[in-house]
């Protein structure tokens, strides 16, 4: 690409922020070019510097951090040189903003019209009634349907997808010719993030401009950028065209980063893991900042920072490999991931037939909504609405849906966390639903459940070891004192954890650590069956790896039957062994995990798999583009729940909810397409 | 015995409290991440400073707070009796301050009283003049002349002795911190004076120092004058003022005493269990908190005082009335104050409730007051110290309003609110007698703003709402929150 078509231009940034502990070079010498009517997409894991980078070309930093170095130009402005005032002109205007929450960057006591209004007043000279037609224009242009009326809502009648749309208007409102999206799509379901990145696509190919993409996401990527920007610990180690980074990437990080994604492909492996986590930007760096998780790594990776090396036209890498001195590392790596140690065999063999762990029928958890100054019950939010399910001991089911469709109360009304309305489980042969309290908390021992959030599962004024002595003192598990630290022990290396770390409290502790504690805490009752909601979606890609191959060891080593909660099918795919589709509080397809994700009979089902962003570029796929969102569980839809959005729906599909039809052994489907 | 020990209740509650504290130190000490918090307000300049002023404070309250009853002179063949007056370590202190009465007003510093008598000559002549005090400036031969040196010299004399002090705690702290860090003394004293270094010693240094001078000063005078003057019968004004200290401590600590339970309780109670439990609570405290505070005080305080005058014989001495008569008044203070820290408590209990760590309890199936008492009050603990120690400023300020509208403390009992109420009298007088108001106004202005400025650092480093921006992680990492299911 030529100099004259670059439309923004960084060189060597260089940003500090003044932190307790010392400055943290957040930003380490990052230079980037992107031309107009390009996606550059800047990846990366957590902490490693993206956003600040994004940041720093806004001039929006956090009051400690400044930048001390490099060059940010648009066209022919220096951002850097630009006085305050200016620089207010090009926010909004010559460069719009996406953030990852929409939810939290649209002003609650505004409505939307008023919020656009703003935008248009700084940065156009439209007014009044020429103002509202172009509020009403740009409502339309992403996708949101009666524009006119949507104009006068607050954002509180918006939708999450349709918040983020409003967003993307707002942005496009000051006609910019950059637009820098912060995770955009990250907190959004996979049937809208799909919407978002097509409109998001669409609006590019229209307006020609240029777009700055922040993303952990390696799918968003592959989906949506022209060239891909990776980074780790605050510099850029491989830019690329996402062709060339998705056929081959170079630098070991990006490599480990593909390899680390769980998909069907690597089932019965574990999934290749970086060692180690990412070092502290507060010290000057001496080596590679990779060198220590890098498995190429020898003394000059250690000594000598590498420099950038362009290997070929249009990529660059900061590698000691590429420096042209006549190594040949691809051909080596062919060898090294071979090593990956086989995966010793279940302690239960598949052939075994098993009697069903957990049998939950026909479960039902209602929130009763109360209205008034007596708090009379006006309606019921049906999150869990007629459930069914097995679980074998030492299998996987996984749960699938989007957010709200009522996967995690499920899993909590099935451990009586959240008391179910009605409906049975059985768990080993015993009814749970109608135990009294005492004689539940006697088997408490035997179903555990692992949370989401590592940040908030564990309590941050105690130690390690009390809270994984926790569950076994009020189990009445293991008397002794000495036995007890001794079983913290050996838990702690169970999870691989040094069982020095016992003594210490959670903060010390990265996210992927606590989750391990977290893990620990549960295994220190010995449960036949664990619920896990969602235990990797707050971690990185590495980190979720590493977890994975814990929680797939774990099960073939103690035979341990699992309920996993998730929405990404990826995981599900690589761990499960039944899958059950769930969707507005019911099950709409269920069966052996091949099965179900491979030949998907639901159209439900058909939508969210073809949805997922794909890493794969050789994989074909059409997307079905499902139209709306989730609807409300307080009032569903009469009929079939998924008839409103279903591409496919029949005059039968309003009239009934259809009922289970059996498509085999154990796959099943709930849609008047198979029934009869 | 030359004396017979008494322990007031609120003596006891006092003891307790410092025990208490103590005991909660010696438990932080070896508790890092409960350490941390401190650790940052040892960091804070104004902090620092405002804890050492306050320090003085908490001195005289506790010296005030240690009391008993002096054995009268021996009288052969009875057993020995002792006074029916109470006496502290404080007045044993400030005993010429306590003993050396004037018949009525006189002027901070004065050698005459403050209005003219009418006094027969030794002649036998009768003129009406401005007479010497019995004390203040007694030893001066003329007191026109000799006024100002004397004065002088009495108060550089104490500035001298404070300075002296000052010295010697500047010397003691390097050594000991020298020897801490095994370094020279000579390198310590460079960083205190330039200010660096991780604990601001020299704003602690300078506090220390203004208020030694004052105290030194004060305490030089006070030998020959009465350095604030004298009130209506004579009392030394300055010693009024130091009695007050306490009164408006035990008012500020006690009343928080009697309030956490009330506040711990059914604050977490109410936003842990929820449903009707929370109902009832909050039923409870929006109908209290809406009957005006000082209507129920004064009710409570007047049926109060008739039971107690219908008993005198449960009194033994004056003191133990008046002290009676103050920890109701806390408590009364106590019972209406609570609603403000459970509403909060109750607020952060419902939030703590939904964490995922009290869920995976449940999941063990640890008992409901198991969690209370372990995952949820410590993690409620940083609300309760702030509301503690910014509620405290408020209290001492709510007894002087009390006091002066006259449903506060005994009459007899010295408080900044009866020295107030008695200067609406004064203030009415021409020329005007300003000095009780000016001196009741200084202590209190000094005390509570001391203890705003000290809680304004304990806030600053235990709320997690203000550490933003501080806190190591200013790069807030882009965390995929994927699933809000």
């Amino acid at each position: 690409m030529s100099r004259a078509e670059a439309l923004l231009e960084v060189g060597n940034l260089r940003t500090w922020i003044e932190g307790d502990g010392g400055v943290v070079r957040a930003v380490d010498g990052v230079s980037l070019r992107i031309g107009r009517g390009e996606t550059f997409a800047l990846l990366g894991e957590s902490g490693c510097g993206k956003s600040m980078t994004a940041l720093s070309i806004m001039r929006l930093l956090p009051e400690r951090g400044h930048i001390v170095g490099g060059e940010v130009r648009l066209g022919d402005t220096d951002l850097l040189a630009l006085p305050e005032l200016a620089m207010r002109r090009v926010r909004g205007g010559r460069i719009g903003m996406i953030f990852q929450e929409p939810g939290l960057a649209l002003n609650p006591v505004m409505t939307i019209g008023e919020q656009i209004d703003e935008v248009l007043a700084v940065h156009t000279a439209l007014r009044g009634e020429a103002a509202a037609r172009r509020a009403v224009e740009l409502l339309e242009r992403v996708g949101i349907p009666d524009p006119g009326r949507r104009l006068a809502e607050y954002p509180f009648q918006y939708s999450g997808g349709m918040k983020q749309r409003a967003m993307i208007a707002m942005a496009l409102a000051g006609e910019p010719e950059l637009l820098v999206a912060d995770e955009p799509t990250t907190a959004l379901d996979v049937t809208i993030q799909a919407q978002v990145l097509e409109l998001m696509r669409a609006l590019q190919r229209d307006t020609g401009m240029g777009m700055l993409l922040i993303t952990h996401d390696l799918g968003v990527v592959q989906e949506t950028a022209h060239r891909v920007g990776v980074m780790y610990a605050g510099q850029l180690v491989e830019a690329a065209s996402r062709e060339d980074l998705f056929a081959r990437p170079l630098h070991p990080y990006t490599v480990k980063l593909f390899a680390a994604l769980p998909a069907r492909g690597r089932r019965g492996v574990g999934l290749e893991v970086i060692p180690g986590s990412v070092p502290p930007l507060t010290g000057e760096f001496r080596g590679c900042r990779f060198a220590e998780r890098c498995e190429f790594a020898w003394e000059r990776c250690r000594a000598e920072s590498p420099a950038w090396h362009e290997p070929a036209e249009g990529r660059g890498v900061r590698c000691h490999l590429f420096d042209g001195s006549g190594q040949s590392p691809m051909a080596d790596r062919g060898s090294r991931t071979a090593q990956i140690e086989a995966i010793p065999p279940s302690v239960i063999p598949c052939s075994v037939p098993l009697a069903p762990l957990l049998q939950v029928s026909d479960l039902r958890v209602h929130f009763p909504i109360r209205r008034g100054l007596f708090k009379r019950v006006v309606g019921q939010v049906k999150a869990v609405d007629g459930l069914s399910l097995e679980i074998r001991g030492g299998r996987t089911l996984a749960l699938v849906g989007e957010s709200g469709c009522g996967k995690t109360t499920a899993g909590k009304g099935i451990l009586r966390l959240v008391e179910p309305t009605s409906g049975s489980v059985r768990f080993a042969g015993e009814e749970l639903t109608t135990l009294s309290r005492a004689a539940l908390r006697e088997r408490r021992r035997e179903f555990q459940i692992v949370f989401q959030d590592p940040y908030s599962s564990l309590n941050p004024r105690m130690r390690i070891t009390e809270i994984i002595e926790e569950g076994m003192s009020a189990l009445g598990i293991e008397g002794g004192s000495a036995e007890r630290q001794r079983r913290v022990d050996e838990l702690l290396g169970q999870v691989g954890l040094p069982a020095e770390a016992k003594w210490r409290y959670p903060h010390e502790f990265s996210g992927g650590q606590r989750q391990r504690i977290a893990i620990a805490r549960v295994l220190a009752v010995n449960p036949k069956l664990i619920v896990f909601d969602e235990p990797t979606s707050a971690l990185d890609v590495s980190v979720q790896a590493q977890i994975l191959n814990l929680i797939g060891d774990l099960q073939r080593r103690l035979g341990i039957g699992y309920l996993f909660i998730t929405h990404n099918l990826g995981v599900v795919d690589y761990l499960a062994d039944e899958v059950a589709v769930m969707y507005l509080g019911r099950i709409v397809e269920r069966g052996a995990a091949g099965a179900v994700l491979g030949d998907p009979r639901h159209p439900y089902t058909r939508a969210l798999l073809s949805a997922v962003p794909v890493v794969d570029p050789a994989t074909q796929r059409d997307v079905i583009r499902l139209q709306g969102e989730l609807p409300s569980p307080a009032s569903p839809p009469v009929g079939c729940h998924f008839h409103p959005r279903c591409p496919q729906a029949m005059p039968a599909c309003r009239e009934g909810y259809p009922e289970p039809t059996r498509l085999g052994a154990d796959r099943s489907v709930a849609c008047h397409l198979y029934s009869n | 015995m030359p004396f017979k020990p008494v322990l007031l209740a609120t003596d006891a509650l006092i003891w307790l409290l410092v025990a208490a504290v103590l005991g909660f130190a010696w438990y932080v000490r070896r508790r890092e991440h409960l350490l941390a918090p401190w650790r940052r307000v040892a960091r804070s300049a104004s902090g620092m400073a405002a804890g050492t002023v306050l320090a003085f404070f908490v001195l005289t309250g506790l010296l005030d707070s240690v009391h008993f009853r002096p054995a009268l002179p021996d009288e052969p063949g009875k057993p020995r009796a002792y006074a029916v007056e109470v006496l502290s370590l404080l007045d044993v202190a400030l005993k010429p301050l306590r003993t050396n009465k004037e018949r009525t007003y006189s002027a901070p510093l004065a050698t005459h009283l403050f209005s003219r008598e009418t006094v027969e000559l030794p002649d036998g002549r009768i003129t009406r003049e401005y007479p010497r005090l019995r004390f203040g400036g007694a030893g001066l031969k003329d007191p026109e002349a000799d006024w100002l040196p004397d004065v002088m010299a009495r108060a550089g004399l104490g500035l001298a002795g404070a300075v002296l002090a000052w010295a010697a705690v500047v010397a003691g702290l390097i050594l000991v911190v020298a020897r801490r860090r095994r370094t020279v003394p000579a390198a310590i004293w460079q960083e205190i004076r330039s200010g660096r270094g991780e604990v601001p010693w020299r704003a602690v240094l300078v506090a220390l120092g203004a208020m030694l001078a004052v105290i030194g000063a004060a305490a030089a005078l006070a030998t020959g004058y009465h350095v604030l003057g004298t009130d209506k019968v004579g009392q030394d004004v300055l010693y009024l003022s130091l009695k007050s200290v306490r009164t408006g401590l035990v008012i500020g600590t006690v009343t928080t005493l009697v309030m956490l339970p009330f506040a711990l309780l059914l604050g977490v109670m109410a936003g842990y269990f929820k449903g009707w439990v929370d109902d009832l609570i909050q039923y409870l405290y929006t109908t209290l908190s809406s009957v005006p505070g000082v209507l129920l005080i004064a009710a409570t305080v007047l049926m109060m005082q008739v039971h107690i005058e219908n008993h005198p014989e449960l009194f033994d001495t004056v003191t133990v009335r008046a002290d009676m008569r103050l920890l109701f008044l806390c408590l009364i203070l106590g019972v209406t104050s609570w609603t403000g820290l459970a509403r909060l408590l109750r607020g952060e209990s419902l939030k703590l409730r939904e964490l995922e760590y009290i869920q995976a309890a449940h999941a063990f199936g640890v008992s409901d007051w198991r969690i209370i008492s372990r995952h949820i009050l410590p993690n409620v603990m940083h609300i309760v110290l702030i509301a503690v120690v910014m509620d405290f400023s408020g209290l001492v300020l709510a007894e002087a309003v009390l006091s002066y509208v006259g449903v506060g403390v005994d009459p007899s009992m010295i408080s900044f609110g009866t020295m107030i109420n008695a200067a609406r009298l004064e203030l009415a007088r021409d020329p005007m007698v300003w000095w009780s108001l000016a001196a009741a106004f200084v202590f209190m202005f000094a005390m509570v703003l001391s203890a705003n400025l000290f809680a304004d650092a304990v806030r600053d480093a235990f709320d997690p709402r203000v550490r933003v921006g501080t806190a190591v992680p200013v790069l807030q990492p882009s965390r995929a929150p994927e699933a809000r299911t």
